[in-house]
């Protein structure tokens, strides 16, 4: 059963030149329930605007957005934002941690804006998951990057989203961190049941998944652009 | 827990500015309340000391003026009530008591005034309360001795059995030395009044001090009245002040200082003014230290939206912030209104021996900070509505 359905999604930008410039046109996409994607793509190829469509960060020009039964590019922003913290857990290539606050707190906050509500024995148990239990008042500065990322993976997945979307996240880690990493995403989303869609253009990422895909193939918009 | 853990969050981030700010308010604050305080303790009390009389008869002068000598010990006499005028009110049926006082000497800057002891025997300075001594007891009227009030002795260092010598006039001058030897014999207990500040002698020992005209020694300066009726003031009134011409019935003696106050109030109102200003520009500070530092909150912003916070959430988080570094502020500010009250009250207290009910609950001290803090979230609104309209996109770079 497909979990995300997306159908004639399309997002453009004001260009320089005052017209308008669309950067995503996905007749159609989809993604089951439990599957782990990665998409391959080069920077500027649209990958975040893509991954902020699906997680409702940006409103979509035209097309749909299903995930599970409900869709995203219908709903007021409001309801995107209570969609997106109940449904999806978000990684980024710089982390995106709170500075002010501490690995525990940032965790607590990724449960913080669904309706289910701040568990934090959960909150504790994922920064365990990802062997921080012993830097949970610690505040990123204090980490390493590795261990940033690590804090990262446990606060997208600590509201139990059905989806998790993971844009470059070993972007700026070294290959061991990065390999680490990348296992931890894999192996947390598979336990908790999440789907992972996972864009990067680092071959070495791409290498670890069974499932791999072009974005180019999926994006129409960067057929039209090319020669 | 959420929106309390963002707003703590975000005032610990930015400790340094939150902290000035709230000291800008806190010293604002602290002025608001001590400038309205003051005005109005100030009226209160000035308007209601008159040390249980009910009138002064004097020379012929302004009634203010003679108030303010003859209860206050402040102004200079505007003249001598010859002994004749006193002992036909002092006989007056309407008059109760009659207490002359004479004044014209000074004791290093402290007023000497001569009196009788029915003024310490007789007398409710105010409600069910009479001058009672801490130390030692009444002068002989007859002899050279002196009661001291409370803040005069401690402010001169004298204690019952020390000697001094009176100076001539009411300002101090060291070459104006009587050679007249008085001996302490008693010090008042606090009465929070004008009393407290005054050196008293016996009426015959001011009147006939050596160097004093031998010709005005049975004068006196002013006769403090207390009547049998209100309505009998009124008659008084109309007797000395309207078809007399020698002499000035003071009456009623709150109606004259609040006459005072009234002529003064401009003075309240421009202060009170400077208040409001200083309020308001403290309030704008809470606006400029939020709005310029809402270019390093957009990433957390961003970053809170990402994570499913709405936009309103991170509105209502930046006007609660404004509103608690008001709240902090104006709690800091009961520090520096005690601070300035308790100069305010000491300063008062040194020139006219009134104590002000520093720490009276006053209800200044509710609207003040309800007030501000309201003011504050109101300044919040501006940086809160920029960081309504953050872009998410933008602000969660890189973008791939």
């Amino acid at each position: 059963m497909s979990l995300l359905t997306l159908s004639s999604l399309r997002k453009s930008f004001v260009s320089p030149d005052g017209g308008r410039k669309v950067i995503v046109d996905v007749p159609e996409f989809s993604l089951e329930a439990g599957q782990q994607l990665a998409l391959r793509g080069e920077s500027g190829s649209g990958k975040t605007t893509f991954l902020h469509l699906i997680a409702g960060i940006l409103a979509a020009d035209a097309g749909s957005v299903l995930i599970g039964d409900r869709d995203m590019a219908k709903l007021s922003e409001h309801a995107r934002d209570r969609l997106r913290a109940e449904s999806i857990g978000y990684i980024f290539q710089t982390f995106n941690l709170l500075q002010g606050y501490s690995c525990l707190e940032n965790v607590l906050l990724g449960m913080a804006f669904g309706g289910g509500g701040v568990d934090r024995p959960r909150a504790m148990a994922m920064l365990e998951r990802v062997g921080l239990s012993h830097r949970l008042h610690h505040f990123p500065r204090q980490l390493s990057t590795g261990q940033q990322q690590r804090v990262a993976v446990a606060r997208a997945l600590a509201n139990r989203p059905k989806l998790v979307l993971a844009d470059e996240p070993t972007g700026n880690l070294d290959r061991k961190n990065a390999r680490e990493a990348l296992a931890l995403i894999r192996e947390t989303c598979r336990e908790n049941g999440a789907s992972l869609l996972l864009v990067s253009h680092d071959p070495e990422v791409l290498g670890a998944f069974e499932d791999v895909r072009d974005f180019a193939e999926i994006n129409q918009a960067l057929k039209e652009v090319a020669p | 827990m959420t929106l309390p853990l963002i707003i703590r969050r975000s005032l610990r981030q930015h400790a340094f500015s939150t902290t000035i700010t709230a000291l800008a308010i806190a010293l604002a604050g602290g002025l608001l309340m001590s400038v309205w305080v003051v005005k109005e303790q100030a009226q209160k009390t000035f308007t209601q000391v008159n040390t249980g009389f009910d009138a002064v008869l004097g020379a012929r002068s302004s009634k203010l003026q003679l108030v303010l000598n003859a209860i206050f010990h402040l102004e200079a006499s505007p003249g001598n009530v010859a002994v004749a005028d006193y002992e036909f009110i002092k006989k007056h049926p309407a008059v109760k008591l009659a207490i002359p006082i004479a004044v014209g000497d000074n004791l290093r800057g402290f007023r000497i005034v001569g009196t009788i002891p029915e003024f310490f025997s007789d007398v409710e300075y105010s409600a069910g309360k009479k001058f009672t001594f801490s130390a030692g007891g009444l002068f002989d009227p007859a002899a050279k001795e002196a009661v001291l009030g409370s803040f005069a002795a401690q402010q001169l260092g004298l204690k019952v059995g020390d000697a001094f010598h009176p100076f001539h006039g009411l300002v101090f001058d060291e070459k104006n030395q009587h050679a007249d030897t008085f001996h302490v014999t008693g010090i008042l207990a606090p009465s929070n009044t004008p009393a407290d500040k005054v050196v008293w002698i016996p009426l015959r020992g001011l009147q006939t001090m050596a160097g004093h005209d031998p010709k005005v020694a049975t004068d006196v300066s002013a006769v403090l009245i207390q009547l049998r009726s209100p309505a009998a003031g009124f008659m008084l009134d109309m007797m000395y002040n309207k078809q007399g011409n020698r002499l000035t019935f003071a009456f009623p003696i709150g109606a004259i200082m609040a006459e005072l106050f009234q002529k003064i109030s401009w003075f309240d109102q421009v202060l009170a003014l400077v208040a409001y200003l200083v309020a308001l520009v403290s309030a704008a500070g809470v606006l400029a230290a939020i709005y310029n530092s809402m270019t390093a909150r957009r990433r957390d912003i961003a970053i809170l939206r990402a994570l499913g916070a709405g936009r309103m959430l991170l509105f209502s988080a930046i006007v609660i912030e404004a509103a608690v570094i008001g709240a902090l502020g104006m709690a800091a500010a009961f520090g520096v209104y005690a601070v300035i009250l308790t100069g305010v009250a000491a300063v008062i207290r040194a020139q006219t021996g009134v104590l002000l009910e520093t720490f009276a609950y006053n209800p200044v001290m509710l609207w003040a900070p309800l007030g501000m803090i309201v003011l504050c979230a109101l300044c919040g609104v501006l940086p809160a509505w920029k960081a309504y309209r953050t872009d998410v996109a933008e602000n969660l770079s890189p973008v791939s």
